[in-house]
């Protein structure tokens, strides 16, 4: 059994706490990790700058092409992980057993996190709009322009509490290297694979080891991470983003309530949409925060619900190293419990229907376990309570709603596809504020460039821009005497 | 392992005469709480819904079985007098709290037994690193707390004067439950304040209680001004709680401390109580042994059990994992057995407390979700 030990700052922590992560379907352990308290993560923390140092030692361009061989690392190579050599297939395997994600969307999420590596250079051009990143590490200099530019880091390093069942979302803190600002990641106990693998994938490529820190733990690891970075990212629940709401030192990256509008002048055509809705609602298992839980329109609203329960309501429990596999497990099968719950609550408002009713039991409960099968709910106004819902398993909304009321209603809204010609209605989306992500045209919710800035430009929450003006000092008096 | 294997004839020996003593002893308390003219409102009404006469059939610590669980909500509300044993009256009594965060909290009444308790804890601390007369700091709870009283006592029965800071752990918890980690931070920050004021303060302060959550903090704090805990004068501390792991330990005697005592670095020592038992001593902690931390009660006045999820009469093998039970005999306080919300480890007997205790002290796992723990 594999054994992951904390890292403080490029060294191995050898713990006297351990915590199981097992096999989500069997109970089995699979792994142990050893875990720190606060006190640790609060004593490297005041280090910090050492971190940086580190980085800045290494020029970025030189960064960069450490990124690109890390990513080849990651997605193809066999690493040193805890105290055993992991291949890519031991980290499939692993992931997929703790998190119960099938083990083709195992592979995705690591293509995924492998692109953003690979293709560093290019995203971080696009986040500093061409910036020189020399300018970055330096603190200032001249773009070219005749006018000094000067962007001033926030933090020595970035903290991150990262989620249990989402491998998908680590390239958000990926570019933080190339940026020289270090990493401490607190990694989930379901999901510690992606962040240990991507470290070990990091410093085989050359990257200083002491950039690093990874600290398994809980709450109190976690809550002293948060207090001790200057800037941090989390995730979690509505409530956890609500809480961290207005603070700059955070960015909080919860449920993302991701919604496909569907304007007047193209409803009567749906059908062309079924699929671009589809593969919205069902990839990933409906967990990412790009997944579609809500779609829009003026009309045809039922016939679409239709459509999609008549796609996706038969889905099935598969098991997990099968390819056609579409279903990721609860790990803790009272939080299926417990949403399937909040659905039945969502279902007895009136005006709301479940399309999906005729394709059997959806709460599937396995010993260790258990599964939501996929949902598709009808609803015939904005009003309705469900039309603001997300969960963690395929699940739509269908919201009847007029065209000239959606963007106002919409509600926060991370990656809003509009399906339109109407460039009024194209204007308006553009000014919505409610939208993060806005894609026009048919793009699924879930295809995200990774060319441009997602919930937020890491670097503009890195750095600062600031003035920074020099003039040459007189000749020392002594001199000219 | 055989228990042979596990306790020396020695200690075996050592232990059978304790064992006797805590008979005679239990026999001597329950006489003492069940008599008419000697117990409590409290025991002499219990004494009647009992199916056994406890002064004829109590007649070893076994016997104590007979007794239902003790129910701390029956600490819930008054009169305290009830619990005042008869023999006592008269004398100025204490009432020391635990509870109360929302709703009636539990209450003890105590005349000397903080004293004694303290006392009694007093003889175990070393004099290198707790030096008589030396001045304290009681970085804890402050309020109707057994704790507070208790340190102050101590620090006055070894020659030395208690300063204490202001902490209500009432607060803290409602902070927790509403999400005000801002907020636990600032408090969390007063009281550290407070501390380093006292002890910057040039009142020659060596010897220090603190909970494991302050005192990661005071040494912190202290560190990042540059300084230590060893460095403002501190050569003992004793601690407790039950997030007190290996783990903690390892990183307070490697990290806050100044390394193990005896290569210099500040003493720690942790213990383990509450206020219906009062405090047991740990024994010494070492890296060979993992910093495995093993606590005692104070036999006969109080006495910890390990036993069975299942089946709270049965004790578990040494080295077995059950609840902890804890039993009080003293003549102000009885309680006949009464479900820790802990569990642990048994421990065989040893040579300085010839008794079982109790070791990797936790939450119970099944109540473990809704307890806050560590919260000051």
């Amino acid at each position: 059994m594999i054994t992951l030990s904390p890292l403080r700052w490029g060294k191995q922590y050898e713990s006297l706490d351990f915590i199981d992560v097992v096999h989500f379907d069997t109970g089995a352990p699979i792994a142990k990790i050893g875990t720190v308290g606060g006190g640790i993560v609060t004593r490297d923390l005041r280090t910090a700058e050492k971190a940086r140092d580190a980085l800045l030692a290494v020029p970025p361009a030189e960064l960069l092409r450490m990124c690109g061989q890390a990513a080849e690392l990651f997605q193809t190579g066999t690493l040193p992980v805890g105290d055993q050599m992991q291949t890519v297939d031991d980290f499939i395997h692993q992931q997929s057993a703790s998190t119960g994600l099938p083990e083709h969307m195992c592979r995705n999420n690591m293509q995924k996190n492998a692109f953003v590596l690979a293709n560093m250079e290019q995203i971080l051009q696009c986040l500093t709009r061409g910036l020189d990143l020399s300018i970055l590490s330096r603190g200032y200099g001249d773009e070219g322009r005749g006018v000094t530019v000067s962007f001033q880091a926030q933090t020595p390093v970035l903290g991150a509490v990262l989620p249990n069942n989402s491998p998908g979302v680590h390239t958000l803190w990926l570019p933080a290297i190339p940026l020289q600002v270090g990493l401490a990641l607190k990694p989930g106990s379901q999901e510690p694979w992606t962040p240990y693998r991507m470290v070990s994938a990091f410093i085989e490529a050359g990257v200083p080891s002491a950039a690093f820190s990874l600290y398994p733990g809980g709450h109190d690891a976690g809550g002293a991470l948060m207090a001790k970075c200057e800037r941090s990212m989390i995730f979690g629940s509505a409530q956890t983003v609500a809480q961290h709401a207005g603070n700059p030192r955070v960015q909080a990256h919860g449920p993302g309530f991701s919604k496909i509008l569907i304007g007047d002048d193209v409803v009567d055509d749906w059908e062309s949409f079924l699929d671009l809705m589809v593969e919205s609602v069902l990839s990933n298992s409906g967990r990412s925060c790009v997944n579609c839980s809500g779609i829009w329109a003026s009309r045809h609203t039922r016939e679409i619900a239709a459509a999609i329960a008549k796609q996706i309501g038969p889905v099935d429990v598969l098991p997990p190293q099968d390819p056609e596999a579409k279903l990721a497990a609860f790990t803790v099968p009272a939080m299926a419990e417990g949403t399937y719950a909040m659905v039945q609550q969502d279902l007895a408002e009136s005006g709301v229907t479940d399309m999906t009713a005729e394709f059997g039991e959806k709460l599937i409960r396995r010993d260790h376990c258990a599964y939501l099968r996929p949902m598709v709910v009808h609803a015939d106004s904005a009003e309705r309570g469900v039309a603001m819902k997300e969960y963690m398993f395929p699940f739509v909304s269908v919201v009847e709603c007029p065209q000239a009321e959606m963007l106002r209603r919409i509600g926060p809204t991370l990656v809003g596809t509009v399906l339109t010609r109407d460039s009024k209605f194209i204007a308006a989306a553009g000014r919505c504020t409610e939208i993060d992500r806005l894609n026009v045209g048919p793009i699924p919710t879930n295809r995200l460039n990774w060319l441009q800035p997602h919930e937020g430009n890491l670097t503009d929450f890195l750095f600062r821009a600031r003035a920074y003006q020099t003039a040459e000092l007189p000749a020392p008096l002594a001199a000219a005497r | 392992m055989s228990t042979a294997d596990l306790i020396s004839e020695a200690v075996a020996k050592k232990a059978s005469e304790a064992r006797s003593r805590l008979d005679e002893h239990t026999v001597k308390t329950v006489q003492w709480h069940f008599d008419e003219r000697t117990g409590s409102p409290f025991w002499l009404a219990k004494k009647a819904e009992l199916k056994f006469d406890p002064l004829t059939e109590i007649k070893c610590f076994d016997d104590l079985k007979k007794f239902p669980l003790f129910e701390d909500d029956w600490l819930r509300g008054g009169p305290i007098s009830r619990w005042v044993p008869k023999g006592h009256v008269g004398k100025p009594v204490y009432v020391f709290e635990t509870g109360g965060t929302t709703g009636t909290p539990k209450s003890r009444m105590v005349i000397e037994d903080h004293w004694k308790d303290y006392e009694l804890f007093s003889e175990t601390l070393p004099d290198q690193y707790f030096p008589k007369g030396a001045n304290w700091l009681m970085l804890g709870p402050s309020g109707p707390r057994r704790l507070r009283l208790a340190i102050e006592h101590l620090a006055q029965f070894r020659g030395g004067i208690c300063f204490c800071i202001d902490l209500d752990p009432r607060w803290v918890i409602k902070l927790i439950k509403k999400g005000w980690m801002e907020h636990l931070e600032e408090y969390k920050k007063h009281c550290i304040d407070q501390a380093i004021t006292i002890l910057t303060s040039g009142h020659d302060i060596k010897c220090m209680f603190a909970t494991p959550k302050l005192l990661e903090g005071l040494g912190e704090a202290l560190q990042e001004r540059g300084t230590s805990l060893k460095e403002v004068g501190i050569t003992g501390i004793f601690s407790g709680g039950t997030e007190f792991t290996p783990q903690w330990t390892r990183f307070a005697v490697e990290e806050l401390l100044d390394g193990p005592a005896e290569e210099g670095g500040v003493f720690m020592t942790p213990t383990y109580g509450n206020t219906l038992m009062g405090l047991a001593c740990g024994k010494p902690i070492t890296a060979a042994d993992g910093y495995k931390i093993s606590y005692y009660a104070p036999q006969p006045r109080a006495v910890t059990e390990v036993v069975s999820f299942d089946d709270q009469t049965q004790l578990v093998g040494y080295g077995e994992t059950g609840r902890v039970k804890l039993y009080t005999l003293t003549d102000e306080f009885f309680v006949p057995g009464f479900l820790e919300r802990d569990e642990g480890e048994r421990e065989a007997p040893y040579d300085t407390f010839p008794w079982d205790g109790v070791s990797g002290v936790r939450p119970f796992h099944e109540l473990a979700s809704a307890t806050t723990v560590g919260v000051y």
